[in-house]
């Protein structure tokens, strides 16, 4: 193994803003006919007069900028290496930012008349009639914000079509196997829905008979990825799609791990009624330290599309594109206005740029170069991977356990997630909760990252790992190159202690 | 379509060539790329002729192709608009920009608390700020929209006292009103709402007070109200509205626009319960939509905040004598911890929009806020004034009104759409007909102003106007 390259972060001890600056001080003035008090003593009714001023920091344009900075430069932020998995960690085209940042764009009013922003709208639409292509789905919808967003569309979709046929007082259950995503039983739960979740078995997958016993004249639809996060992609998707609709059940597919899959599956050939991409994650656009400005981008078969929430795109006879309602029927609206526009022309660009042989490379290399790091890493003493006898090419994600490391050492996986961020890795994806593999780690290493930033991603696992064994403080008392230390408290659920203000803050501690 | 064979040299990604493919290849023991995907049964494969247009990998192709279709979009910047309706256009400071355009907040995903300390801190300052301008401690980060915050709220409230119904202002944004029902669940359904709404004074949407004292009972979970509303009004009975609910045990719900609060009368010095609102105001670009962003605050009291449904940050000690770092606090109760049995269900989906919001509240301070408060409503008023000289036009809102005012064109004997297109002729965009609001407000539009209309801007309105009209 070769050295590491160092890594430190920047130390700027930046206070808290609201302890900064000084009276008097201005970052930006507006520009006022008469004075503020003139104008409030005569258009403001002392009842909602505001009583006291607000406490906020007084500072300088100068200075609100250097603090941001300061802060962004104590963000490690994907600026050396990020295998964040499910995340699909993407370059985000710059070019794309320069586009959306665009007064075209940026300065375009939601509610304008739709003859006055054909060009977004015309992208909207290529951009729909392209991801039906890559799906088989007959129309696609961009309102909602993020893929959990889409979740619940889809779960209140479910419900006014099953409304719609008279049998919602019947249909209440959603199906979903342990391994989708929270938002999947979550959003289920909120539109009103019961939840029924299946364990996996030894390949890695639920099994079918599981699946046929939990399905009835209850099921309102079945909810599930394929691949999972795991990388493992269930065989016999297309039997369970069959039995969900025997059963009288629509089926969602939820493509957050379609990055492996990109050009090999179609969502509508394997028999699903819906599905859902995630533009901030497998199309390119920025997730801007969580999700976005988001879009988890809906699509469904003609019979379920009468059911979209408006504003929906239509072309009119002249060819003009136009923006209707949604059928009284259907969901009204999970979020207001038609959606994250500048994401769906980000998303555009991106694909524009790929072209189909772009995504067909972009899948191939994702899946290539986790099965590349799958090599070395199973070579690092105390890591195994999760379902070991399933002996297939894993997709573009593995699971990997170090429960062998954790027992052999006393260091946790959460240290040594610590540890990797020290050699300029950010923090990688473990497992969504519950984790049924202990002590989990999941790297994605999609289609971005160049053999040398694998080997590094891998190199700091090893060495941190190697730590582990050697010199196991070390790793359980990282990170040392941060800002700041590793955070001592494991409990933050207690009233007394919580603030997520600084006025909570002052009040509980000073 | 020819067959699918891959990209060689694509710039978005480095092992694009043939020996780096190659290598790996070695490495993992395969014989070609087909081989890696043998998990997939052959009758899944797709043979699909994909019919994508040409692919554009050269930058400056891409940028010209995409940048001539989005010239032919009309925009705030180059027309004078007067349409709110939910989506306002504020001046947006320069560095907001500059800030929410650097990498490292733009581009990554969550890290660890130790790695990630500065967004982190961002995001408490965001939360923290907002605390100020709202005087309330407890404070989430941002869901998807006002309209998914009001309905979040709502069930929150229904959790915290076991009731199932809610009453909300029968005036309420179209967008809003339409996000809250599709909250509010179906009745055939478990953890349904029942809405019910409330009358309103139907020229400025406040709250009759007088019906809402008959419609509370020992049911109902929450009142929701807001401040401004629907209509443009600040809500002159708001700590009346409070108080008349608390008697009844139902938690009282105010959504308010931040950007007021330099100058209007915060929801924390009325005590309400729950407050939610818009983001969006504070530093965010109207973004043809994808702008909006809302937030749930409250008291910091136990028994609300075991219900919210969103992240939180929280300041944490670190193994350092007396350094701060942040973490998350109270993820257990959330989706991603516990799945179905979660509060609702979190999204993370805008939380660029918090550190936009951040920088805007450090930029404007106690006496930005007090400018821009009294600069839009001095615009509003303006407004109000100007419009109402204009023969054919009258403007209905009597009460005190911040960015937006109700305007009838009954008398004109025009419809709304015919002088919406009239002013479009002339470069302006119109306010939006408010008939599909309320049926009530038939011949009548919602104008709005900010902080970046100038007296003339008025003027050239008022002269289109009168043309239009005359």
């Amino acid at each position: 193994m070769t050295e590491l390259k160092k890594y430190q972060s920047a130390v700027w001890s930046e206070p808290i803003v609201l302890t900064m600056g000084s009276p008097g001080r201005r970052g930006q003035r507006f520009a006022l006919d008469r004075p503020v008090d003139h104008t409030l003593g005569e258009l403001l009714p002392a009842h909602l007069r505001r009583e006291k001023s607000v406490k906020l920091p007084e500072l300088s344009e100068f200075e609100v900028l250097r603090h941001y900075e300061h802060l962004s430069q104590q963000t490690l932020g994907m600026m050396g290496v990020s295998l964040f998995g499910t995340c699909t960690m993407k370059y985000n085209p710059r070019v794309n930012e320069r586009l959306v940042n665009k007064p075209e764009v940026a300065e375009v009013h939601p509610l304008q008349d739709p003859s006055t922003f054909q060009g977004t709208l015309e992208i909207v639409d290529s951009f729909d009639h392209m991801l039906r292509e890559v799906s088989g789905m007959d129309r696609f919808v961009f309102q909602a914000g993020g893929g959990a967003d889409a979740a619940y569309l889809h779960m209140t979709l479910t419900r006014a079509y099953f409304a719609d046929r008279g049998e919602l007082g019947t249909r209440n259950e959603i199906i979903t196997t342990i391994q989708s995503h929270p938002c999947n039983p979550a959003t289920a739960a909120a539109a009103g829905f019961s939840v029924i979740t299946l364990p996996l078995e030894e390949d890695g997958y639920p099994s079918t008979e599981a699946l046929r016993a939990a399905l009835s004249d209850r099921t309102a639809a079945l909810v599930m990825n394929n691949p999972d996060d795991i990388g493992i992609y269930n065989p016999r998707v297309k039997e369970w799609v069959d039995a969900a609709h025997d059963a009288g059940a629509l089926c969602f597919y939820d493509h957050a791990n379609f990055n492996g899959v990109m050009t090999r599956i179609r969502a509508r050939e394997l028999g699903f009624d819906a599905c859902m991409f995630m533009l901030h994650k497998t199309f390119g656009s920025p997730k801007s330290g969580s999700g976005g400005p988001a879009i988890g981008a809906y699509g469904c078969t003609d019979e379920l599309a009468k059911y979209l929430p408006g504003p929906l795109l239509e072309r009119t006879d002249s060819g003009a594109l136009t923006l209707v309602e949604g059928s009284d029927k259907g969901v009204g609206r999970i979020r207001e206005f038609m959606g994250n526009l500048p994401v769906v022309i980000r998303a555009y660009c991106w694909s524009r740029s790929m072209g189909i042989q772009g995504l067909r490379e972009a899948a191939n290399l994702s899946v290539l170069a986790n099965n590349y790091m799958e090599t070395r890493i199973l070579s690092i003493p105390g890591v195994s991977k999760a379902f070991p006898d399933n002996k297939l090419f894993r997709l573009e994600m593995t699971r990997y356990s170090l429960e062998k490391l954790t027992a052999d050492t006393g260091v946790t996986v959460l240290d040594i997630q610590n540890r990797m961020t020290d050699f300029g890795v950010d923090a990688p994806w473990l497992s969504h909760d519950p984790w049924f593999i202990p002590e989990p780690i999941t790297p994605e290493a999609g289609e971005l990252w160049s053999r040398e930033d694998l080997d590094h991603w891998i190199d700091a696992l090893a060495q941190s790992c190697e730590e582990a064994y050697a010199q196991p403080e070390l790793v359980k008392s990282a990170p040392h190159n941060q800002a700041i230390h590793k955070l001592s408290d494991a409990q933050f659920s207690d009233p007394d202690t919580w603030a997520t203000t600084w006025r909570s803050y002052t009040r509980k501690y000073q | 379509m020819n067959k699918l064979e891959g990209f060689d040299g694509h710039p978005y990604m480095a092992n694009s060539n043939e020996q780096a493919r190659q290598a790996m290849l070695d490495a993992v023991g395969a014989t070609n790329l087909d081989q890696l995907f043998e998990q997939i049964p052959q009758d899944n494969l797709t043979d699909h002729q994909f019919s994508w247009p040409k692919e554009l990998s050269s930058e400056h192709e891409l940028f010209q192709v995409v940048n001539k279709l989005l010239l032919r979009n009309q925009h705030c910047e180059d027309n004078l608009s007067f349409i709110g309706s939910g989506a306002y256009r504020h001046y947006v400071p320069a560095i907001v920009d500059t800030v929410i355009g650097r990498s490292e907040f733009l581009t990554p995903v969550f890290g660890t608390s130790s790695s990630d300390q500065g967004r982190m801190q961002a995001w408490f300052e965001f939360t923290s700020q907002l605390g100020e301008l709202l005087d309330m401690e407890f404070v989430g980060l941002p869901v998807y929209s006002y309209g998914a915050a009001i309905g979040h709220a709502l069930r929150m409230a229904a959790r915290v006292n076991g009731r199932s119904k809610v009453i909300i202002p029968e005036i309420l944004d179209p967008e809003k009103m339409a996000v809250v029902n599709t909250y509010a669940g179906h009745p055939d359904l478990d953890g349904h709402l029942e809405v019910i709404t409330c009358p309103c004074d139907i020229q400025t949407g406040l709250i009759d007070t007088d019906q809402l004292r008959v419609l509370l009972n020992d049911q109902v979970a929450a009142v929701y109200f807001e401040s401004p509303n629907a209509l443009g009004s600040l809500e002159i009975n708001a700590s009346e509205i409070i108080q008349i609910a608390r008697t009844q045990g139902v938690l009282s719900i105010m959504g308010v626009d931040p950007i007021t609060l330099g100058i209007v009368r915060s929801p924390g010095s009325l005590d309400c319960d729950i407050c939610v609102g818009s983001i969006a105001s504070l530093g965010v670009h109207l973004n043809s939509g994808g702008g909006v962003a809302g937030f749930i605050a409250s008291r910091d009291e136990e028994r609300l905040v075991r219900q919210f449904p969103t992240l939180q940050v929280s300041l944490a000690k670190t193994t350092k004598q007396g350094e701060l770092g942040f973490a998350l606090t109270l993820f257990e109760q959330s989706s991603y911890a516990a799945r179905e049995e979660g509060n609702d269900w979190t999204g993370n989906g805008v939380y660029l929009w918090a550190i936009a919001a951040s920088v805007y509240m450090s930029l404007l301070g106690p006496e930005g806020f007090r400018e821009i408060g009294a600069a839009v409503l001095q615009r509003t008023s303006d407004l109000k004034r100007s419009l109402a000289s204009v023969n054919g036009i009258q403007v209905l809102s009597p009460g005190t009104n911040f960015r937006e005012v109700v305007v009838s064109f009954r008398d004109s004997g025009k419809s709304i759409k015919a002088i919406n297109d009239a002013l479009l002729a002339r470069g302006i965009f119109g306010g939006c007909d408010l008939a599909v609001m309320d049926s009530r407000l038939e011949g009548c539009a919602l104008y709005c102003v900010t902080e970046l209309h100038s007296a003339e801007d008025i003027d050239q309105l008022v002269q289109a106007l009168k043309e239009i009209l005359a």
